[in-house]
């Protein structure tokens, strides 16, 4: 197992150096140039001169294989570069704002697994009656309703129902838990509801396929109660596609995060990348694809552990 | 559609003959929008600012005491037009690529298969974020943004069916009376791997809806005055939400109830071409 955990993490690295690569030719390779982009759309007269200065500070006037070596050799280091418009590292710039977004990701994915779990087991326990139509137009719901919207909602049922809104600014969770989970909690929702849909049909369906096994036929038979069988016996060996389901949603959650905090006007890695864009700061996008990237890759190794801890059937060597 | 096929529709699949029913009328309004809309989506009036709903203004006015259903009616013109363009366009170059790659075989599948892997690794909408950055704001450029991050996924799925008819015998006579390349993978290869793409087709129509409305409340679509759903939601809806809620409620429900009634569709379509099929 450890022996296996070494070689896939190490397997990593070339995959990342791919990812650096495919990001960089997207970014750099495809437009015309940066700057332009950037100098004219502020809509003023530019000379010249100053493109080319600009295209000189930012490194832009090296012939592209050498800011192609500068970008990966940064990346060994662990350095993503400056950013273009603020001009402090992009590591820093992340560093600041992901403490909150983690944060957010890991309250949504425990609102999307409280909601998903119970809601696609009882839907497939009682397969085919109200409960399972609701349960299903609940989540089938949730892939289409826009997590900035369900923000919008949610402050306008917190301003109807208690003339209250959330704190603006962040507190961290150790300096005063109730400011920090007030403010939250709403995003949190927002995007944990879209989080649990998919997650909610899988582990529907993955049950209905067990509840057919027939060591579940067994355990009826033998008297068990309703609990046990669905808890111990079906739900456990219904878990693995549910987990994977999960995972890869959790690395996925920056796509909800760049709209839901713009609502709560939260500033974390997902208004960041909309800054970056709107900016065309285009160190600043690189690195953050890398972290996006980063992310669904880690949380595959991470599966691929949690599926050895699950099933004792599968070994890795 | 024969009247008795159409009632066996709706006692079978009340929610997809609804959806349908939902999407005719919504592509009914788009078309014919200067018709059917009360006001000009762009007139300002600004002795009607934040009107409430009422008999003048059915959905009432937003802060530039512009109709709010006039700009729902033809803001279901830039999400059809954009969501549908940016589906066929992207499902159809994912198709080509993934056939090409299907046929092809060798170091080119392996590169291109790995690039798509690489890229379906992002969300869609960081994907289409991106490609906006690259390639600029605009309508066209969005409906390319949300195309391109389509695409990969498109490839990928399409391939899978087109490594099966590779081998096909009528893969292999065309191949032996001499056809071409682009001959076998247009006429005889493609036209086999249609079921896969029409599910992705369908399931990418509600994903596009709901990206081409993220991109816009984000500022990164359809610019302003354009009438387009996302952009209603953003700026004065969420900073009057108190004052002039129906700002924020109609838009959001338009979208919403778009994108549900194309996945409905879409997974009746899935069901019925392909069980097996996952997207």
């Amino acid at each position: 197992m450890l022996r296996y955990l070494a070689t896939r993490l190490l397997l990593v690295v070339p995959t990342l150096w791919a990812v650096a690569t495919l990001v960089f030719v997207l970014v750099r390779v495809i437009p015309g140039d940066i700057v332009e982009l950037r100098l004219v759309s502020g809509g003023t007269y530019v000379t010249r001169e100053v493109i080319e200065q600009e295209r000189a500070r930012l490194g832009l006037n090296k012939p592209l294989w050498e800011q192609y070596v500068d970008w990966v050799g940064g990346l060994a280091r662990l350095d993503l570069g400056t950013s273009m418009w603020t001009g402090a590292p992009v590591v820093r710039e992340i560093a600041i704002r992901l403490e909150l977004s983690l944060q957010l990701a890991v309250m949504a994915t425990v609102v999307a697994v409280s909601l998903a779990i119970p809601l696609g087991v009882w839907a497939a326990v009682r397969r085919g009656t109200w409960v399972d139509h609701a349960v299903q137009v609940f989540s089938v719901a949730g892939l289409a309703t826009p997590s900035f919207w369900l923000g919008i909602l949610l402050l306008l049922f917190l301003l109807w129902t208690f003339r209250w809104l959330p704190p603006m600014l962040f507190t961290p969770l150790w300096v005063d838990p109730v400011a920090n989970l007030s403010q939250l909690v709403w995003p949190a929702l927002a995007v944990g509801y879209r989080y649990s849909a998919v997650a909610t049909r899988m582990t529907r369906s993955a049950m209905l396929e067990v509840l057919r096994e027939d060591y579940i036929r067994t355990a009826w038979s033998k008297g068990l109660a309703e609990r046990p069988v669905v808890v111990r016996h079906a739900l456990r060996n219904a878990l693995l596609p549910v987990v994977t389901v999960i995972g890869l949603e959790f690395a996925f959650l920056i796509g909800g995060l760049v709209v839901t905090e713009q609502v709560f006007n939260l500033n974390g890695v997902g208004k960041l990348f909309v800054d970056a864009i709107s900016r065309r700061d285009y160190t600043l996008i690189q690195g953050l694809m890398l972290l996006v990237a980063s992310v669904y890759v880690f949380v595959n190794v991470g599966l691929d552990v949690a599926y050895a801890l699950l099933d004792p059937r599968i070994r890795y060597r | 559609m024969p009247a008795s096929a159409a009632s066996r529709l709706v006692r079978r699949h009340p929610l997809a003959a609804a959806s349908a029913a939902f999407l005719v009328l919504l592509a009914l309004a788009a078309v014919l929008a200067p018709w059917v809309a009360p006001y000009d989506p762009m007139d300002n009036d600004y002795a009607a600012m934040f009107a409430p709903p009422g008999s003048r203004h059915w959905l009432g006015t937003d802060s530039y005491g512009r109709d709010i259903l006039s700009r729902l009616i033809f803001g279901a013109r830039t999400a059809l037009l954009v969501g549908f363009s940016a589906s066929v366009v992207g499902a159809t170059a994912g198709a080509l690529v993934g056939v090409a790659s299907a046929y092809f075989g060798g170091v080119v599948d392996l590169v291109v298969q790995r690039v798509a892997d690489i890229l379906v690794s992002f969300p869609l909408i960081v994907l289409a974020m991106a490609m906006v950055a690259v390639l600029g704001s605009g309508t066209a450029n969005l409906v390319a943004a949300i195309a391109l991050s389509f695409t990969p996924r498109a490839q990928l799925v399409v391939r899978s069916s087109a490594l099966q008819v590779r081998h096909m015998v009528y893969v292999e006579a065309a191949r032996a009376l001499g056809a071409g390349h682009w001959r076998i993978i247009l006429r005889h290869m493609l036209p086999n791997v249609l079921a896969p793409y029409l599910v992705m087709l369908t399931a990418f129509l509600g994903q596009a809806i709901l990206l081409e409305a993220s991109l816009s409340f984000l500022g990164l679509g359809v610019a302003e005055p354009t009438p387009a759903w996302g952009l209603m939601l953003s700026g004065a809806a969420v900073e009057f939400v108190q004052r002039a809620p129906w700002m924020a409620i109609s838009p959001g429900l338009a979208i919403t109830l778009t994108a549900l009634a194309f996945n409905v569709l879409g997974d009746a379509l899935r069901d019925a071409l392909d069980p097996k099929l996952r997207v």
